[in-house]
């Protein structure tokens, strides 16, 4: 029965997506076209950056985890009726809140405690974050988008205040950040990986637990009701503000997360720029997943591929690898246009 | 459980489509890797590392370039430099060169991960504390001489005794460099003018990096304005971008008597060339060219260079690492006496870090009599007594 569901599921996806694929490959490679480039060649080259090794694929894997933990967040948000666009904001305070936790570094605890310790007071950070946007919308009836927003350039303000000034390193500001963490505080990777086995097993285990939460238990279809129609909610006895803040401040804490791993797994120090813009490009993931929970790993794949890929845009070819970015809105842009009408014609 | 265990294999088996990857290396060709922190076009800094890489490909047998510019976390969010150099070096570089003090960090990481590859790193100085394998390497140009020209066709040249100087983010390099530009300012107003020290007003402004990053730094272009508008009449420029001498090219097109020093490029000067006294610049050629040759021969060694002018000529392409070029907006007399200033400078004559040199807090930095050493210079902890803005 389930293994039934689930493979109409895929086979649903699969003709969801490949409308979807056509649109986008087609509109990108009319465009690389009409700009004189062989969009063949631009896939090669992006494969072959990304793809041919274990250390460049680790590599990919190294975007993909903090990328796939905000969209489970923003799965969340929006499966509660909720834009979310304060994820950027959240991770930055995850990263603020795993980086106080690395430099107090209690030498009496073993480091994989500090760590461990570090990582919730990551996701407290961020979950204290969505929660104060959730607060503002519920008591303050300040716009989720608008708050969430408006607390992204808190946050940043935040950082920026941090590295510049209490936590600067000796002797020089610099925008490349605090200094240097603590070996033993770096999260161990294997010699020739680029990502750490624990972020790939946290951001696994975080999506699977994600999937359940929202898809098969009693919570999850609260949450959904609620944000379906939060007044037929109230009828049912489910206060739509709570499970609103309670997705919200989830949400947050995911992106904390995302934000405490950058830290100890990818910077291993706090930068200005450690939400590194997956926020915003975890609402394209969702919005393309359809807010749907199964596709968003590949979805996440997807795009960390065309991150990581698009270095080799102007290596390879010279060219400006903002081009990765065209592809993502393009992307994006077709689901959109797709859902739309296929929403309209069944309407 | 059934879908977890089918999500599980499918991630499992995404990971081994990653095939492994082609070697191929060509055995004769010696390929370095650039990784330039702002835009290979940027009229300033990144654009003098990729005009001089490329002439190596020109002048140094069997040699190729790879280059990424742009990396810094703004413009490429996620990518760190360790990602880079695993790229370029599986595309067989052999060296690999960072042209941001930023960059140094990164560095470092991408140094120990591949021992066997060189690391040029530029503007910083791990070479000189040990903290770094052997295959790690600085060098630096001496641009306290080009700052000081500078800073004495400013002086030279202001009308209001005001000289502005827009800094980018503090740290021992950007101390030394206005502290430079200020004493070769004060040199011109004080010994050639014969005014009195006290006159000259020069003030440091940063902005808080390297170049403009929209809601991070300030913005260049209006900290010109506002320093044009509160009547420094000469803006020397420290960031890696020509927003300087852009501004002051507007101002003077509008009739007003300003003028822009800009910086890092030979050709920096042809946005605005009305506005322009001059720039000094980086020549990266002699730098890349002493340590491509060497890692390509075999023949590396972990060392910290900063190289100066060739005094007998600044502006030679092959061996001044340190060069200025004169601006059209730079009148007659005033090049006569930076003619002169820089013969001193030549023959040792002038020697600006000469005591009796206060810090900006009152402190003594050299006593009458004194010369800075070079790593006094190179570390330079305050800015000096005369000038105004944050030393920290």
């Amino acid at each position: 029965m389930i293994s039934g569901t689930i493979q109409a599921r895929i086979r649903a996806a699969i003709l969801q997506s490949v409308p979807i694929l056509l649109l986008a490959a087609g509109a990108v490679s009319l465009l690389l076209l009409a700009l004189d480039f062989s969009p063949i060649g631009i896939i090669r080259a992006m494969a072959a950056g990304s793809l041919t090794s274990w250390l460049k694929f680790s590599q990919l894997l190294s975007i993909w985890v903090p990328l796939l933990l905000c969209s489970c967040g923003l799965l969340f948000t929006f499966r509660a009726g909720l834009w979310n666009i304060g994820v950027e904001g959240q991770v930055v305070m995850g990263a603020i809140g795993a980086t106080i936790l690395l430099r107090m570094n209690p030498g009496f605890l073993p480091p994989p405690i500090t760590i461990i310790g570090a990582m919730a007071a990551a996701c407290i950070g961020g979950g204290l974050w969505g929660l104060l946007a959730g607060v503002l919308k519920n008591r303050g009836g300040v716009n989720e988008i608008f708050g969430g927003l408006g607390l992204n350039f808190v946050a940043q303000a935040i950082i920026l205040y941090l590295i510049f000034g209490p936590w600067k390193r000796a002797g020089i500001a610099s925008m490349s950040g605090t200094d240097i963490l603590a070996r033993d505080l770096w999260l161990p990777a294997p010699i020739g990986w680029r990502v750490a086995p624990a972020a790939l097993v946290t951001a696994i285990a975080v999506f699977i637990l994600t999937w359940i939460f929202l898809d098969h238990t009693l919570f999850g279809l609260k949450v959904k009701a609620v944000g379906l129609n939060p007044k037929a909610a109230r009828l049912f006895h489910i206060d739509p503000n709570r499970y609103g803040l309670v997705a919200i401040m989830v949400g947050g804490a995911l992106a904390g997360l995302a934000g405490g791993l950058q830290v100890t797994g990818v910077y291993h120090r706090l930068i200005p720029a450690v939400s590194s813009g997956y926020g915003y490009l975890g609402l394209l993931v969702v919005m393309l997943a359809n807010y749907k929970t199964l596709p968003v790993p590949l979805i996440t794949l997807f795009f960390a591929w065309l991150a990581a890929g698009s270095i080799q845009l102007p290596i390879m070819l010279r060219i400006d690898s903002s081009l990765s970015g065209v592809i993502q809105g393009a992307c994006v842009l077709s689901a959109l246009l797709v859902h739309g009408l296929r929403t309209r014609r069944q309407g | 459980m059934k879908k977890a265990t089918i999500i599980g294999m499918l991630l499992t088996a995404l990971c081994f489509i990653a095939a492994p990857g082609i070697a191929r290396e060509t055995a004769k060709t010696f390929t370095f890797g650039l990784l330039m922190v702002g835009p290979a076009n940027d009229h300033g800094w990144s654009q003098a590392h990729f005009e001089a890489a490329k002439e190596i490909e020109k002048e140094v047998a069997h040699t190729k370039m790879l280059y990424i510019d742009k990396v810094n976390p703004a413009d490429r969010p996620g990518i760190t430099i360790p990602m880079l150099v695993d790229d370029l070096v599986s595309k067989g570089a052999r060296l690999i060169i960072g042209n941001s003090d930023d960059m140094k960090d990164g560095m470092r990481e991408a140094a120990m991960m591949h021992p066997d590859i060189y690391f040029l790193h530029i503007s910083g100085d791990d070479a000189l504390h040990g903290k770094t394998g052997n295959n790690l390497s600085n060098l630096m140009g001496r641009m306290e001489y080009g700052k000081m020209m500078a800073g004495f066709a400013a002086a030279m040249t202001t009308k209001t005794g005001k000289i502005a100087y827009l800094g980018p983010l503090i740290n021992a390099e950007t101390r030394r460099l206005t502290a430079s530009a200020f004493l070769g300012a004060k040199y011109a107003w004080t010994k050639i003018l014969n005014k009195p020290a006290a006159d000259l007003k020069f003030k440091v402004s940063w902005i808080g990096f390297w170049f403009n990053i929209p809601g991070v730094t300030s913005d260049p272009t209006l900290v010109t304005k506002q320093l044009l508008d509160s009547g420094y009449d000469v803006v020397i420029s420290g960031i890696d971008t020509t927003e300087a001498l852009v501004v002051a090219g507007q101002r003077h097109k509008a009739g007003k008597a300003v003028w822009a020093i800009p910086y890092d490029f030979k050709d920096a000067c042809d946005e605005a060339p009305d506005t322009c006294l001059g720039v000094p610049y980086f020549n990266w050629l002699p730098g890349y060219k002493q340590f491509i040759t060497a890692a390509r021969d075999g023949k590396w060694k972990k060392q910290f260079v900063w190289l100066g002018p060739d005094w007998k000529d600044i502006n030679n392409p092959e061996t001044s690492s340190i060069g200025f070029i004169e601006g059209q907006a730079l009148g007659k007399d005033q090049r006569a006496a930076l003619a002169d200033f820089q013969h001193g400078l030549a023959d040792g004559s002038i020697n600006l870090f000469t005591g009796p040199l206060n810090f900006q807090d009152g402190s003594v930095f050299l006593k009458k009599g004194e010369t800075a050493t070079d790593e006094q210079i190179w570390n330079l902890p305050k800015l000096l007594a005369g000038m105004e803005g944050a030393s920290k």
